[in-house]
């Protein structure tokens, strides 16, 4: 069964007057129809501008799309012209995003907000898209629909928001759905109330999901695959259980250790990953992790490893990572418990003092300009 | 096993995305600095006061010497037989220099800037935090001053002091420059008591001012070192097109004939002095025009840096 | 919102009292009286002291005041002492050419200042960009009276296409309106520039983008919207200013306003009509700023009225 997504070596940038920012690096992967794909990582990695890329909502100066293939439903996105786009946009693939206060639009009522996708793209007139708007706010759980169809969003709690945008999503059928970041500016309780939802919402309509988030909380209930990014690039891929019962790389070994757990010893200390983001403007040769890791050898700071296939995991678990990896001058780490061994830490040690000592860099004025968020 | 053992002198040699930044009032420094616009007002600015303040060894004759026979003399660059080199910039109708003028009002355009906005800030400052800070009646007088003094358009304001105290003892302090200044400053300050006033009061909530509190800081103290920095950015960015302003006010007053006495030259008592005439010779209005017009823009290309630098967030 | 207005038309009141009390102040502070202005034929002191008392001045200050007050309170707001007519009549003549210029004025600031700044905040950095920033910030910084006589040596004297002086014919109105308008056509430009950056940088301008709007749509029915509102807020106080600020223009262009007779009468110690010109302008202004709570309030559904 031909693929409902595939991506293929997407590279966006943004042209700022600092440089190049190469915030999406070389991504590939697939989603198949009615699956739900999490994508894991830390701020800044590039998860947010893949999402957007696949809308081609890439704002164009200064970002731009520069390289790969984005096929949709057997359509290659990237080749449409500005009229085909936005066809899709609401209507085949829909976006929920992560801030629902400043997200929707204060001075419209939401029935108006929800209302704009059915009648642009199922063409319905104002009295059905207000009913079909009526079965959307019931659908995703809001009390008195019907009543409160012409409040505002100022009206509503921050997780009923939420509800109010999925419902937005939703309102079109679309094969896809981009959640980025849904559940990171709302209560826990109400996290889990709309990660509930979701997920019900996934099975009824055998949406596609792709759920953006830095939480692996998030993703381990929901998800039926999981890509870690990092530096602009995915550095892991594997089913959602295998990649927490059997990492295979040290960024996500990181990530994992710094979850503290209920069954561990509280004398344990946590293990934060140390150490800053990679400049995107200028990556380094090597692997983009390297300098934060604890168990990097000559090879990590010269050549950049590849995404493949790794050994002592399931077949389709790729990690890009030249300790587990099972190619000449690598493999150092196939065998290693994650759990026991914590690699040289003194290596982490030295880049603390290492950034300490920098001396201090201006302030980029376009950092307070209202810039997309990488 | 690779170690770094050069010294790492920048980011980028060590791989990763710096964040470090410099203090809030160098990062602004930096940003001015960087605004072309701002640095070319800046750079008019100081030459204005430098004018001003040497207004006497620059300015080539007496401002207030008269000599009719002389009268309307035309500036250099005009091709006419009424020229004369004495006079470069020619000469007004009472044969005084135009370019002297110029120049000593150049220096009572900058006092009227910088003394009335001096007081105006104390004052403003002062009010302002102790109404935001202790409440009660002080603050309640404060928001019923303000009150009257918004339904109050300003430059009548400064006509009706200046119309009717213009010619009592209090008009004659300095050739009226006094009256100017306290008018100018009665005007304004409470807007700007208002303004400290609200930020302190959106500042006073705030949690680090608990926290000053839970230490055992005094309210004088928690005043001077916690509220007042903060409050700072909107106060100067305030301050800085507050001086334009005045200068407006007193040029605009000069112009109506309300405003400092005679033989006080402004470039407004110039216009003034010379429109009747603009018909047949401009150059007596026209160059004290674009005097004006020049030094304010040159403080609001100053203002607008100032306040892009200091939360270029405010996009007016 | 109905109680709210009346409430606030209510504070007027007192207002309006203390800035009466302000200008009496300081209007009787200059020493002299409205009758000996005339250095050339000086009137003999009887005369003087016989119109003195005619017209009440010769009372105590408080006396004056309280019987002012009491008058105005019944609408009633004195006689003119240069033209001996009633203020009311004098303030009603004047009152109508200058709520022309300033209305004119304010129609004209919006019909240039509205598209220039949204063309420039939708083409940011661009060449139109650039240059209206630049005029409007000629437009804020330079005195609108440099302005007027840049335009008049330009206009009148050297193209003689408009008269300098007198009002009446579209001609004549010319001149007067287009200087008034600048100011206020600078300022609203760059808060309409700035308001529409903001807006369309807003998340919820993605989200529309995201649903598959044309950009057209989503310029005028999301951003707009939003961004129009501090601009709607302030065309009330603007238009204040421009009724009451049309004096120094008035002055210029000999617009029989009640600018012009303004200026004369602080001269002349007409003190009813200085005080009548003053609290008519003083509730003007104060109106205006109530219009601008009102106006948020209907516009922005975040915003009740109301405190």
């Amino acid at each position: 069964m031909p693929e409902l997504l595939e991506v293929k070596d997407l590279h966006t940038q943004f042209f700022t007057r600092d440089g190049v920012v190469r915030a999406v690096d070389g991504v590939s992967f697939q989603l198949s129809a009615g699956e739900t794909l999490g994508i894991v990582g830390e701020s800044g990695c590039g998860k947010s501008v893949t999402a957007l890329s696949l809308m081609r909502l890439i704002p164009q100066p200064p970002g731009k799309i520069t390289q790969g293939s984005i096929t949709f439903d057997g359509q290659d996105v990237l080749k449409m012209d500005d009229d085909e786009v936005r066809g899709i946009r609401g209507n085949n693939i829909a976006m929920i995003f992560q801030d629902p206060m400043t997200s929707l639009n204060p001075v419209l009522t939401i029935s108006r907000q929800i209302s704009e996708a059915l009648e642009l793209h199922l063409k319905m007139d104002r009295a059905e898209a207000r009913k079909r708007t009526i079965e959307l706010l019931e659908l995703v759980g809001i009390p008195s629909a019907k009543k409160r169809l012409d409040d505002y969003p100022h009206q509503f709690s921050g997780g009923m928001r939420q509800r109010v945008m999925i419902a937005m999503a939703l309102s079109c059928n679309p094969k896809l759905i981009l959640a980025d970041e849904p559940t990171t500016a709302l209560d826990v309780t109400i996290q889990a109330q709309i990660l509930e939802l979701l997920r019900g919402l996934a099975k009824e309509f055998r949406t596609a999901f792709i759920l953006i988030t830095h939480d692996l909380g998030v993703v381990a209930g929901m998800t039926q695959r999981i890509h870690v990014m990092y530096g602009g690039k995915i550095v892991e891929k594997a089913d959602t259980a295998e990649l927490f019962a059997n990492p295979k790389m040290p960024y996500t070994w990181g990530l994992l250790r710094s979850i503290p757990r209920l069954d561990e010893s509280r004398k344990a200390k946590l293990l934060p990953i140390e150490g800053l983001p990679p400049d995107l403007i200028a990556p380094p040769p090597g692997c983009r992790f390297e300098p934060r890791c604890q168990y990097r050898r000559d090879i990590c700071h010269e050549r950049e490893p590849e995404l493949i296939t790794v050994p002592k995991a399931k077949p389709d678990h790729e990690a890009r990572c030249w300790g587990t990896q099972n190619v000449p001058g690598g493999g150092w780490l196939v065998d290693t418990d994650w759990r026991r061994d914590v690699g040289d830490v003194a290596k982490i040690e030295a880049i603390k003092e290492q950034i300490a000592d920098l001396p201090p860099e201006v302030k980029r004025a376009e950092d307070t300009d209202g810039e997309v968020k990488p | 096993m690779a170690t770094i053992t050069a010294r790492p002198q920048t980011a980028a040699e060590l791989n990763i995305l710096h964040r470090k930044q410099r203090s809030l009032w160098m990062d602004a420094w930096h940003r001015l600095t960087r605004n072309r616009m701002a640095m070319a007002g800046l750079v008019v600015v100081v030459f204005a006061m430098l004018v001003a303040a040497f207004a006497p060894m620059i300015a080539p004759r007496d401002p207030t010497a008269q000599n009719s026979a002389l009268a309307l003399a035309d500036p250099f660059w005009v091709d006419s037989q009424y020229r004369n080199p004495d006079y470069p910039l020619g000469s007004d109708q009472l044969g005084r220099d135009i370019l002297s003028r110029l120049i000593y009002s150049a220096r009572v355009s900058m006092l009227v800037g910088f003394v009335p906005v001096s007081i105006i800030f104390v004052m403003g400052v002062t009010i302002g935090m102790y109404a935001a800070f202790h409440g009660g009646w002080i603050d309640n007088a404060l928001m019923r001053l303000t009150d009257v003094m918004y339904a109050f358009p300003d430059l009548l304001f400064l006509i009706i002091i200046f119309a009717t105290l213009r010619n009592t003892w209090a008009g004659d302090l300095m050739g009226g420059l006094v009256l100017m200044f306290v008018g100018i400053a009665i005007v304004n300050w409470v807007g700007m008591a208002r303004l400290v006033r609200g930020q302190v009061l959106s500042l006073k909530e705030k949690e680090f001012v608990e926290a000053a509190r839970a230490t055992g800081a005094r309210p004088g103290r928690i005043m001077l070192k916690h509220l007042f920095p903060n409050a700072l950015a909107p106060v100067i960015v305030s301050l800085a097109f507050a001086i334009p302003s005045a200068m407006l006010a007193e040029a605009t007053l000069s112009f109506l004939g309300f405003g400092v006495k005679p033989p006080t030259a402004t470039w407004g008592v110039m216009i003034n002095e010379g429109f009747v005439l603009v018909t047949s010779t401009p150059w007596p209005v026209l160059l004290p025009a674009f005097c004006i017009a020049i030094v304010m823009l040159a403080f609001t290309a100053l203002g607008d840096g100032l306040r892009d630098a200091l939360d270029p967030r405010m996009k007016l | 919102m109905l109680k709210y207005t009346v409430r606030r038309l209510l504070l007027l009141i007192p207002t309006l009292f203390f800035v009466a009390l302000i200008v009496f102040v300081l209007s009787r502070a200059a020493p002299g009286s409205p009758f000996d202005r005339n250095q050339d034929k000086p009137l003999p002191a009887a005369a003087i002291e016989r119109l003195n008392r005619h017209y009440g001045i010769d009372k105590p200050l408080h006396e004056q005041f309280v019987m002012y007050i009491v008058n105005a309170a019944k609408f009633d707001f004195g006689t003119s002492l240069v033209r001996d007519r009633p203020v009311a009549d004098i303030i009603g003549q004047g009152f109508p050419t200058s709520a022309q210029l300033g209305i004119q004025a304010l129609l004209l600031a919006l019909a240039i200042s509205l598209p220039l700044g949204t063309i420039s905040a939708l083409k940011q950095n661009s060449a139109i960009d650039y240059g209206s920033l630049f005029l409007a910030t000629i437009g804020t910084s330079v005195p609108n009276f440099v302005i007027a006589i840049f335009a008049i040596f330009i206009f009148a004297v050297n193209l003689h296409l408009v008269p300098i002086v007198g009002w009446g014919t579209p001609k004549h109105m010319i001149l007067p309106t287009l200087i008034l308008s600048l100011g206020a056509a600078a300022f609203l430009t760059r808060i309409t520039r700035a308001s529409m950056l903001e807006a369309i940088h807003q998340d919820y301008v993605r989200t529309a983008r995201s649903k598959g709007l044309r950009e057209q749509v989503v310029v005028i029915t999301h951003v707009m919207k939003n961004a129009l509102i501090p601009v709607a807020t302030i065309v009330g106080p603007a238009t204040a200013a421009l009724v009451t600020g049309s004096f120094i223009i008035e002055f210029m262009f000999s617009v029989p306003g009640i600018g012009r007779l303004f200026v004369t009468s602080i001269n002349q110690r007409d003190y009813p009509v200085i005080m009548g010109v003053y609290l008519l302008y003083a509730f003007i202004i104060s109106v205006a700023n109530l219009t601008v709570d009102l106006v948020y309030g209907m516009l922005d559904p975040r915003i009740k009225v109301g405190k």
